[in-house]
């Protein structure tokens, strides 16, 4: 399997030992939603900052290749990655608020990958900015443009956000929990404006998420990550209808909107944790010697 | 409902009126003393020594706030000491803020060891007591305006960098700054367009304080004797040389002491206030 996004036995550890990231391999089909769900803290978001070259200074990158377009980033020299992942891939971050330069006004922060990498006029850029916000569905588009961060809602930040992730038609964008840290109302109307403005731009989606529910509306194919280890890689059918690993299918279980929702929620077995753990282990030990 | 945003902003108006248009009579009074005192600061006349202010009896016509010891009009003086205190305020605060801030701003933003090298530094200046560390670089240098001014970068750029390298490190940690590098800006120049914005009414408001600490320092060098030579009127010197007499004549040592709070009050106040003008969630 060779997609667009393409991540090659990574290993992700921190500076002063600790693995972060196991072994991971994963891939995104153009055009395609490929699905990360694991528990928090598994390692979901240092997937998508390690693509993005945003890793924390205190990881490292200690093996394994990512492959952007069909090229190795882990090749280019620094400035040159930042050029290609900035003009061909970009995040829907999780959290709006911190997302944005509060210092900023909105218009230049949606087109400001158009000016810098691509080399527009502010003018055209802010032409683009306003297309933008009228393809997300924000209303009275020349105000907010104008606004600060902090003179708008949340829901109206993370359309902000996605105005902007599309602004220099990538052909990658990583979505790390993007309704995690919404209100329960808006949080459909942004998943659905993803998806639509993913289909609308035929972009590959790597869409990360704890949420089996959403994954299940909006994927084609997932990765489940346990401890910064991938324990099972599928097609949504596949997976929903024969799980492989049995962390996969306690996961199914402890779903609510797969069991009967009125029935008390399945936590993950603890015989399954064990198994998962004592395989993360065996990993570390195969790797170590 | 009523908008306290309304209100906050009228208090906050009013404050930075209050200690604005204090510093600008103080500026004023610094660059017109030659015109605006109403005697020779350094006049003696041992005839007219201790004379009260103006409303009291045996006070002196012309000698508004009395004089000294010395037979020196107070008013005068003050006046004429506002040069070297503002002068101090101006240049040893935007030095020090210039310093310490680039430093912490490096330190916090790029961390690694950029930061364990200016983190050190900063350790070890802390473990010296300020005023015993002021004095002695006085001593080292010689006293002079130029010695006052590099002892106060000295002995204060530390205040700036531990605080603005905390900023720089919680605003780096941002989703935005990541945003800003995945736009392919470098690192040096996300730090001016992205961490500095940020961190600017922070900025301000220490470079205020700064001032008012730099006057301060000057007036604690000079009430030591050891700033600028003791002929020109000091406020430290001043309120040095009214300490000695408080029983007798109290006017020598209050009017620079409450002309120096006063603006060290007006300089964190200023700050304070222009802080939440720059602050863009509440302007
Ligand atoms: N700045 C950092 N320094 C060191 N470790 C980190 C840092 N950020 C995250 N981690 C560790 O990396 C692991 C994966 O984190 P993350 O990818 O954010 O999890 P999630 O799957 O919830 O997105 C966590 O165990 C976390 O402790
Ligand atoms: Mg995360």
């Amino acid at each position: 399997m060779n997609g667009y996004l393409s991540i090659r036995n990574l290993t992700v550890r921190l500076k002063g030992g600790g693995t972060i990231l196991r072994d991971v391999s994963l891939n995104v089909a153009a055009g395609q939603v490929h699905g990360l769900m694991g528990e928090s803290g598994a390692g979901k978001s240092m997937i998508g900052k390690a693509v993005l070259g945003t890793l924390p200074r205190a990881l490292d990158i200690t093996s394994g290749q990512i492959w952007l377009d069909g090229v190795d980033l882990q090749t280019l020299p620094p400035a040159e990655r930042r050029n290609r992942i900035g003009a061909l891939a970009a995040l829907i971050p999780q959290d709006p608020l911190t997302a944005l330069n509060p210092s900023r006004r909105i218009g230049p922060q949606i087109t400001r990958r158009l000016v810098d990498i691509l080399g527009w006029k502010r003018q055209d850029a802010a032409k683009r900015a306003l297309e933008l916000l009228n393809e997300v569905h924000i209303p009275d588009a020349p105000r907010v443009m104008r606004s600060y961060p902090h003179e708008l809602s949340g829901g109206m930040r993370q359309r902000i956000l996605i105005a902007s992730a599309f602004a220099a038609e990538p052909k990658l964008i990583i979505a790390d929990e993007p309704t995690t840290a919404l209100d329960v109302t808006v949080q459909k109307q942004i998943l659905h404006l993803i998806s639509e403005m993913q289909a609308r731009h035929d972009t590959a989606l790597l869409f990360v998420t704890h949420d089996l529910g959403v994954m299940s509306k909006v994927c084609d194919t997932l990765s489940v990550l346990y401890a910064g280890k991938v324990v099972e890689e599928a097609n949504m059918p596949r997976f929903f209808m024969r799980p492989i690993h049995p962390y996969s299918a306690a996961l199914l279980a402890a779903t609510p909107t797969y069991t009967d929702p009125t029935s008390s929620l399945t936590p993950v077995p603890q015989t399954v944790v064990d198994q998962v753990e004592r395989e993360v282990m065996e990993h570390d030990l195969r790797t170590a010697s | 409902m009523r908008d306290l945003r309304g209100d906050v902003k009228r208090t906050l108006g009013l404050r930075l009126w209050l200690s604005g248009g204090w510093l600008t009579i103080l500026a004023l009074a610094a660059l017109c003393a030659p015109l605006l005192a109403p005697k020779d600061p350094l006049m003696q006349d041992l005839f007219l020594g201790r004379m009260p202010p103006f409303w009291m009896d045996g006070a002196e016509p012309g000698y508004l706030l009395g004089t000294d010891s010395l037979g020196r009009d107070v008013l005068s003086r003050i006046l004429y000491g506002a040069r070297l205190a503002l002068i101090v305020a101006l240049v040893a605060g935007t030095l020090t803020c210039f310093v310490g801030a680039t430093l912490g701003l490096i330190a916090g933003y790029y961390r690694g060891w950029p930061d364990r090298i200016i983190s050190r530094f900063v350790d070890i200046w802390m473990a010296f007591p300020p005023v015993l560390f002021a004095i002695l670089l006085i001593a080292v240098m010689g006293t002079g305006l130029l010695s006052i001014i590099i002892a106060i970068v000295i002995i204060d750029w530390t205040r700036f960098a531990r605080v603005i390298r905390a900023e720089a490190m919680t605003q780096g940690a941002m989703d935005y700054v990541a945003s800003a590098q995945v736009s392919g800006q470098t690192r040096f120049s996300t730090m001016l367009t992205e961490i500095l914005p940020n961190v600017l009414p922070t900025i301000v408001v220490l470079l205020t304080l700064e001032m008012g600490i730099a006057v301060i320092v000057e007036a604690i060098l000079s009430f030591v004797n050891l700033s600028i030579s003791t002929d020109s009127p000091t406020w430290g010197g001043m309120i040095s040389e009214g300490r000695t007499s408080v029983h007798q004549a109290w006017w020598v040592l209050v009017f620079p002491l409450i002309t120096l709070f006063l603006t060290v009050l007006s300089f964190s106040q200023l700050g304070e206030g222009l802080k939440d003008r720059f602050d863009p969630v509440l302007r």
